[in-house]
């Protein structure tokens, strides 16, 4: 569209550890609902983010991904499966064990009005994980603020404002370099550009892959928007259901789909040349309820390696 | 030049300032904040410019306000000054409504503020806490309480307290419940922050416009109560407020209408101020009428 560089760099480029950042087993989270049913919002996912990579997780609204992604940054708990990152299990830690782990990732969330607390300097906000666990204060604190500011290419200056002097773009920066604050290794992005226009959305995709470039960081980056994920990620998963249904390498899942849910998903995705567009059956039929009664429970999808790194989920035999 | 980082007062001016301006636009309430004023005026400089002990008898009983040698308030069934105990008499009021406001925040909003935090069970203990004050009939308990214990201003307060606590707690609690699900306080979370901490820094900052403004509100309500009870006979008999000064003369209202009335006037334009003042900061905390 816009960049030049429209490939993210290679993974790991800048990292010689090569054990992934973070591993999922299995990962489930049940809601309990009234009448004793229960909504299976995560099943059985497991995937891992190496370091330096950007993993993305799509599928349509309501198949479980920010579920995921709130699970594995631990505002939820999860009702089965393990989380691991960098080596340390984190699935069962209390919130005071759960703190010095919160250095290495952080989240950056959809909603860039809701995710800033309008009574506080932006500066406050980004400095605020810093003043938590006592990395720095008071010059140094100013001094790496305004430096996390001049990174996601904001002014200095622009600290002692309050949010709702910023645009929707610039608090998106504001929420990644509040992100970045305490230098994590992973950052999950939970539909962090879905809320933009078009146009802010490529400003702040390319932000976020030069700062990957500059900091090695990997991105665990959740979107319905296939469009945004192609030029993102190194990877993605596709989630129905709250099943991982496909899970390869950006150009398998983009050249090479095997899942029909894929494929479908990729037909829904919107051509701008008119010259290539042409009548195209789209997604219109509303995705099944993942609400099951007592006693009942999804079948489990189970996945095949079709090629190196490319797992497909095996569908029944049906038309 | 150098306060990047600007303490939390300071931080809260352009919403402050802002509230401020819609405030001083709305009439009522700036006529409210010019009573809440005079009250306060009265209550601190009155028994220096009128020097008169309103225990003394000054002349004879009933004289009515304009008579010969009447004070300016007339006398009371004893003959004493009906203008020295409406000044003297605020002081009490004001005391105990002080008082029984800050016990009020006090217990509301920790109680509202962990059962809408923490939700689950503690929401559930606490709130079924909460409605057995709330169902308790109040100026009931309220004697109960100032019955059992000496009528002194601080029993009267903690009565007060006691009964109007729950609603500020409701109100605590809802603020909490909207606040913790929004997506600042989830970053807190992610962040690392400790529950108090979001609690003290993140929620409670935001939940504040609502609570000052009940506070406000539940400040009026005291006040009645302290001139309810008063009234009932089950005031302090030994200290001087305008509640206690309506109970003694009730019976005399039908012939000696100022002593009644003089007083009543002053339990009214303080509990109007009130309304009025709370009135005002509900608007002007309404972002949406902001700007006009």
């Amino acid at each position: 569209m816009t960049g030049v560089d429209t490939t993210p760099s290679t993974p790991a480029s800048g990292a010689e550890d090569r054990t992934p950042l973070v591993v999922v087993d299995d990962l489930c989270k049940v809601f309990p609902v009234a009448d004793r049913a229960k909504i299976h919002a995560v099943e059985h996912v497991s995937l891992q983010v190496d370091r330096g990579e950007t993993l993305a997780v799509v599928g349509e609204s309501g198949c479980g991904k920010s579920t995921l992604a709130h699970l594995i940054i631990r505002l939820l708990d999860p009702t089965g499966g393990r989380i691991v990152l960098d080596g340390a299990d984190i699935t069962d830690l209390s919130a005071r064990a759960m703190r010095p782990h919160r250095q290495k990732m952080q989240i950056v969330f959809q909603d860039p009005f809701a995710s800033l607390d309008p009574r506080r300097t932006v500066g406050r906000a980004v400095g605020e994980p810093l003043r938590v666990h006592k990395v720095a204060s008071g010059n140094e604190l100013e001094e790496r603020v305004a430096n996390l500011f001049e990174r996601v290419g904001l002014e200095r200056q622009h600290a002692r404002q309050f949010p709702h002097q910023f645009s929707g773009g610039q608090r998106q920066r504001i929420c990644i370099a509040r992100a970045l604050a305490l230098e994590p290794e992973l950052v999950i992005a939970d539909e962090a550009v879905s809320a933009l226009d078009v146009s802010i959305q490529a400003q702040v995709i390319n932000l976020m892959m030069d700062l990957q470039a500059e900091m090695g960081l990997s991105y665990l980056f959740i979107s319905h928007d296939l469009a945004v994920v192609e030029r993102i990620s190194h990877r993605v998963a596709v989630m129905y259901l709250g099943q991982i249904v496909e899970l390869g390498p950006r150009s398998a899942i983009f050249e090479n789909p095997q899942h029909s849910y894929t494929k479908r998903l990729l037909e829904a995705v919107p051509i701008a040349d008119p010259r290539r567009r042409h009548h195209r059956p789209l997604l219109t039929d509303e995705i099944p309820s993942p609400r099951w009664g007592p006693g009942e429970a999804p079948e489990r999808v189970e996945l095949a390696e079709v090629e190196p790194g490319h797992f497909v989920g095996v569908e029944a035999p049906t038309g | 030049m150098t306060d990047v980082m600007m303490p939390d007062q300071q931080e809260l001016v352009p919403a402050g300032r802002d509230a401020w301006r819609m405030f001083l636009r709305n009439r009522a309430a700036v006529a409210g904040l010019i009573m809440f004023f005079g009250i306060l005026f009265m209550t601190f400089f009155g028994p220096m410019l009128y020097d008169e002990d309103p225990n003394d008898i000054v002349a004879r009983p009933f004289l009515e306000p304009g008579t010969e040698g009447a004070p300016a308030m007339g006398t009371d069934y004893l003959g004493r000054d009906v203008l020295a105990g409406v000044i003297n008499g605020g002081s009490t009021t004001l005391t105990v409504a002080a008082i029984a406001a800050v016990m009020i925040v006090a217990i509301g909003v920790t109680i509202g503020a962990l059962a809408g935090f923490y939700g689950g069970t503690v929401d559930t203990v606490l709130m079924r806490f909460t409605e057995f004050f709330q169902v308790l009939p109040a100026l009931l308990f309220a004697m109960v309480v100032v019955t059992l214990f000496e009528p002194s201003a601080r029993t009267i307060s903690i009565a007060i307290g006691l009964v109007l606590w729950p609603s500020l707690a409701r109100l605590t609690r809802a603020e909490f419940l909207r606040l913790r699900n929004l997506e600042f306080v989830k970053a807190a979370r992610a962040i690392g922050s400790t529950d108090l901490r979001i609690i003290s820094r993140v929620i409670f900052p935001n939940a504040l416009p609502p609570l000052i403004v009940s506070t406000t509100l539940v400040m009026g309500a005291a006040i009645l109560f302290e001139a309810g009870l008063a009234f009932l006979g089950l005031g302090d008999p030994n200290t001087l407020s305008w509640g206690l000064m309506i109970g003694l003369n009730r019976g005399n209202f039908l012939n000696a209408w100022w002593t009644v009335t003089f007083p009543g006037l002053a339990i009214f334009i303080t509990v109007l101020s009130f309304s009025l003042i709370g009135d005002g900061l509900q608007d002007a905390f309404n972002p949406k009428l902001r700007g006009r």
